[in-house]
């Protein structure tokens, strides 16, 4: 009878690894074993560095929780990192310069992302260009954007004065609470703002009916189609959404580094697909979630920051991450019976 | 025991197969042989495990238990091609043709003919001619397969198997699609193979079928072997409880309720699939359907029957032309959201390409179209998904553990009866069926005919295509017949008969009635109308 138990235990056990959340938690586990084994003389202990690993790891999920939602719809965004840098530069500009309220320059600063969510949406949806090539297009595009806006220069607290001297200025507040640590120093706000994006795509994906809609349209287009699912528009919307994230990103980046820099974010877009299609979201649309891109970001974000304190030089540590991520999307392949 | 009067051993001998995928077994401890020069035919209800057998036979499953020897001796393909090396070749129940390439790199791929490693093109596209030629087909190979029809893509399917020239040919439900015609080429064709020594395996559903070609027949029953006969031995009465374990009468039962008002009436309405510039492949059709009524839809290959209810349904956007009126009123559909809002429903031919999203679970693909309405606000409610899906597909007879399974991991019969399920859901007033049996068991295949009795008591109009010759007589109400995308006949009930049915979808007989039988060359012609 104990054998039996234990023997249904194995079998649940067998098919809970056996999905794709087991594989990628299975991964999580094994980093976190790294972690163990290489702990830099017990740093990997310290509360400080599960701080840092997480708040180092909350803008590219912001990313993620976008990307997560256009690859379910069987699509790519290649411009999150872009819209970042446009987003960071024009909010530095309205908190810095034009000494904007809180209230009005993130509502703005997510419309700026959402617009350029939304034109990609429309040249890969309606248009019907190649997501990749109309996303390819967005990603140069407002990388331009980023640098008319901001003149090709970091947008910081340093500004002109008439005569061409340069004058200080505060930190705008919006920064200041953003760039935060609360709970008695433990969590920074920008994971929380990570947490709070996960949780609306979650709710989206899950419960919203635009979410069983998106992997209709990723698993099988046509057939989608001809049920009467909305293609153009819940496709359109998933970029929208993927604007909107790469925007709260935009603010948070340029909250943390108090400047608005038009070269932020370059192959953010490629860190972000790498964490979704780590969790197990297959990259060819209609399997996937937002739990499994949770465990993707942790994942990364660990496997960075154990080969950071154990002083990896960049170059190694590169390499590493390249290898690493082949390794775990080789054990993360559904297998076939 | 083989009936033939060979003593060599059996070209292949499975014994004692058991199959589990994770905790559910489909297969326990299947016995399985195929002599040379035989026709066994496997049959079985829906999810009896007839596919999954062929699939180990043919290496696509791996992982079993149980023994399989082939010549004699023992063998374990561990993949399609270990198996064509075998000398076992099997067309699949879900075809696997590679849609943007050519009919010929289709034939051909896996055994590409090459020089120095450069393929040979012109080789390849003559032998595809000949083989295609021997089932009566002239098709231009350089084209890639997704631009043919599905009953064409079913023959391309058949062409590729037949080019491995081995001595066991698995064919799973390889006329699902196809016309009387084709059928009986295949059949001949089958005559041929038999005569050579080939061993095949025949998978179906359809009684006619087996009562023509079986020379054997093996019955699973949610996969264990119920028994293994001579065709001769085995009446059809007694394979059918075999099957479904208890009696079924062969009539269809149609019950022509009173019919209501109209529901449907087409005015020269005609379909440019690829929009208004294009050919048309419908042209100045006029129909109408009573509420109540089912009009079936007859045509050969090439006839449009599909595309009118396509075009009909909105899918090819504003390529079509000529009035509609739903209920009297005049409409003008140009998506499939709007017919559906309308209450117009299509069942497709091809679930796996346009019916089902393979990667949801039965409840997300059953409640599909119908989800603006489950999910008021924008929010989905779980539970009244699942209470609406069982509502919908208890009646059709689709036993699985739970709801939440892949529809991809279903068998071909269940997954087919999820498509039919979706529409139901919509609580559709007009349904538009493209071979709606396809695929499905003859125990389930009674339920549907019966519900589709219950949907026009309930005031239902139906619009009906099926290649099955007697569905189409037994079911419709009346019969229109296209050719060439024109209608070339209207019968009613009584008037309709397979012979007169068959010589207007050859464009032979007109609406004036003149009837005379095709001569076989003009026969051989009008069938190739791809
Ligand atoms: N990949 C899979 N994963 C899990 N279950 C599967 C898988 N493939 C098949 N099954 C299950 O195995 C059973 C047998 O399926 P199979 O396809 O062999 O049936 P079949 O006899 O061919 O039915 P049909 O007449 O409908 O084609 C079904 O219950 C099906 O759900
Ligand atoms: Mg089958």
């Amino acid at each position: 009878m104990d054998n039996g138990a234990m023997r249904r235990g194995g079998e649940w056990l067998k098919q809970v690894l056996s999905g794709p959340a087991g594989r990628a938690f299975i991964a999580l586990v094994l980093v976190a074993l790294v972690g163990v084994i290489f702990n830099a003389e017990g740093a990997f202990y310290k509360i400080a560095t599960h701080r840092d690993a997480l708040r180092q790891a909350s803008v590219y999920g912001i990313l993620a929780c976008g990307m997560t939602l256009v690859i379910i719809g069987g699509g790519i965004d290649l411009a999150v990192g872009s819209i970042l840098a446009l987003v960071a530069v024009s909010c530095a500009t309205l908190a810095i310069h034009w000494n904007w309220s809180s209230w009005l320059a993130i509502p703005a600063c997510l419309l700026i992302g959402g617009c350029c969510g939304g034109l990609s949406g429309f040249t890969a949806a309606r248009l019907r260009v190649q997501p990749f090539i109309a996303t390819l297009a967005m990603m140069v595009f407002a990388r331009g954007m980023a640098k008319y806006v901001s003149g090709g220069m970091k947008v910081s607290t340093a500004v002109q004065n008439p005569d061409g001297t340069y004058r200080y200025v505060d930190v705008p507040p919006l920064f200041e609470a953003i760039d935060r640590r609360i709970l008695g120093d433990t969590v920074p706000v920008v994971t929380l703002i990570f947490a709070a994006c996960l949780a609306v795509a979650w709710a989206a994906l899950a419960w919203h009916r635009w979410g069983r809609q998106i992997y209709a349209i990723g698993g099988n287009e046509e057939a989608a189609r001809l049920s009467g699912v909305p293609v153009v528009f819940a496709k359109l919307w998933a970029y929208v959404m993927s604007g909107v994230f790469a925007g709260v990103a935009g603010i948070c980046q340029a909250a943390q580094e108090h400047q608005g820099d038009p070269e932020a974010g370059v192959g953010y877009e490629l860190i972000a697909i790498a964490m979704v299609v780590m969790g197990g979201t297959s990259l060819m649309g209609g399997r996937g979630g937002m739990g499994l891109t949770l465990l993707g970001v942790l994942t990364i974000g660990y496997l960075d920051k154990i080969l950071s304190i154990n002083a990896v030089p960049e170059a190694g540590r590169l390499m590493l991450t390249g290898t690493i991520i082949v390794a775990a999307v080789l054990t993360q392949r559904r297998r076939r019976s | 025991m083989p009936d033939s009067a060979s003593t060599l051993a059996p070209l292949v001998r499975m014994t004692g197969v058991t199959k589990r995928f994770g905790p559910v077994t489909v297969l326990r401890q299947v016995d399985f042989e195929v002599w040379p020069g035989e026709v066994h035919v496997l049959a079985g209800e829906n999810g009896a495990g007839k596919s999954t057998l062929i699939k180990i036979l043919g290496g696509v499953h791996t992982d079993f238990e149980g023994s399989l020897e082939v010549h004699g001796r023992p063998a374990r393909p561990r993949s399609p091609t270990e198996a064509a090396a075998l000398g076992v070749s099997v067309i699949h129940q879900e075809l696997s043709l590679v849609g943007p390439m050519s009919v010929s790199d289709n034939i051909f791929l896996g055994q590409t003919l090459t020089r120095g490693g450069w393929v040979r093109d012109g080789p390849q596209r003559q032998q595809t001619r000949r083989l295609l030629a021997e089932l009566g087909l002239e098709l231009d190979v350089r084209r890639p397969v997704e631009e043919f029809a599905m009953a064409t893509r079913q023959m391309i399917e058949i062409a590729k198997a037949l080019s491995r020239r081995t001595d066991v040919i698995v064919m799973d439900e390889p006329t699902s699609a196809l016309n009387g015609p084709e059928v009986d080429r295949l059949f001949n064709l089958i005559g041929q193979l038999k005569g050579q020594g080939c061993g095949i395996v025949y998978i179906t559903h359809k009684m006619e079928e087996i009562e023509r070609i079986a020379d054997r027949i093996t019955v699973l029953r949610d996969g264990v072997r119920v028994g293994s006969a001579p065709a001769g031995q085995l009446p059809s009465a007694e394979l059918i409880r075999w099957m479904v374990g208890r009696e079924l009468n062969e009539q269809f039962p149609r019950h022509t309720p009173r019919l209501g008002a109209e529901r449907l009436r087409l005015e020269n309405f005609s379909v440019y699939p690829e929009g208004g510039s294009g050919r048309a492949s419908v042209q100045g059709i006029n129909l109408s359907v009573r509420s109540g009524e089912i009009v079936g839809v007859g045509g050969l290959q090439g006839s449009g029957a599909s595309d009118l209810l396509l075009g009909l349904f909105g899918a090819y956007g504003d390529g079509t032309r000529g009035r509609v009126q739903l209920e009297g009123r005049p409409v003008r559909i140009r998506a499939p959201r709007q017919a559906i809002a309308a209450g117009v429903a299509l069942l497709t031919n091809d679930r796996k390409a346009t019916g089902l999203v393979l990667s949801l679970s039965i409840v997300a693909n059953a409640t599909l179209a119908g989800l603006n309405r489950l999910s008021p606000g924008g929010w989905r409610r779980p539970r009244l998904e699942e209470v609406a899906s069982e509502r919908v597909i208890r009646p059709l007879g689709l036993r699985t553990a739970s709801f939440d399974l892949e529809v991809g991991a279903l068998s071909g019969g269940n997954q087919q009866k999820v498509a039919i399920a979706k529409w139901l859901q919509i609580e559709p007033r007009l349904l538009l069926l493209d071979e709606p049996t396809r695929g499905i068991d003859i125990g389930a295949k009674h339920e549907i005919y019966h519900l589709m009795n219950q949907w026009t008591a309930q005031g239902i109009a139906i619009l009906l295509i099926t290649s099955e010759m007697p569905e189409l007589l037994a079911l419709s109400d009346r019969v229109i017949v296209l050719h060439r995308g024109r209608v070339t006949a209207e019968f009613d009930r009584a008037s309709a008969t397979p012979e007169r049915v068959l010589s207007a979808a050859m464009g032979t007989e007109r609406l004036s009635g003149n009837q005379r039988d095709p001569t076989p060359a003009e026969f051989d012609r009008r069938t190739q109308a791809g």
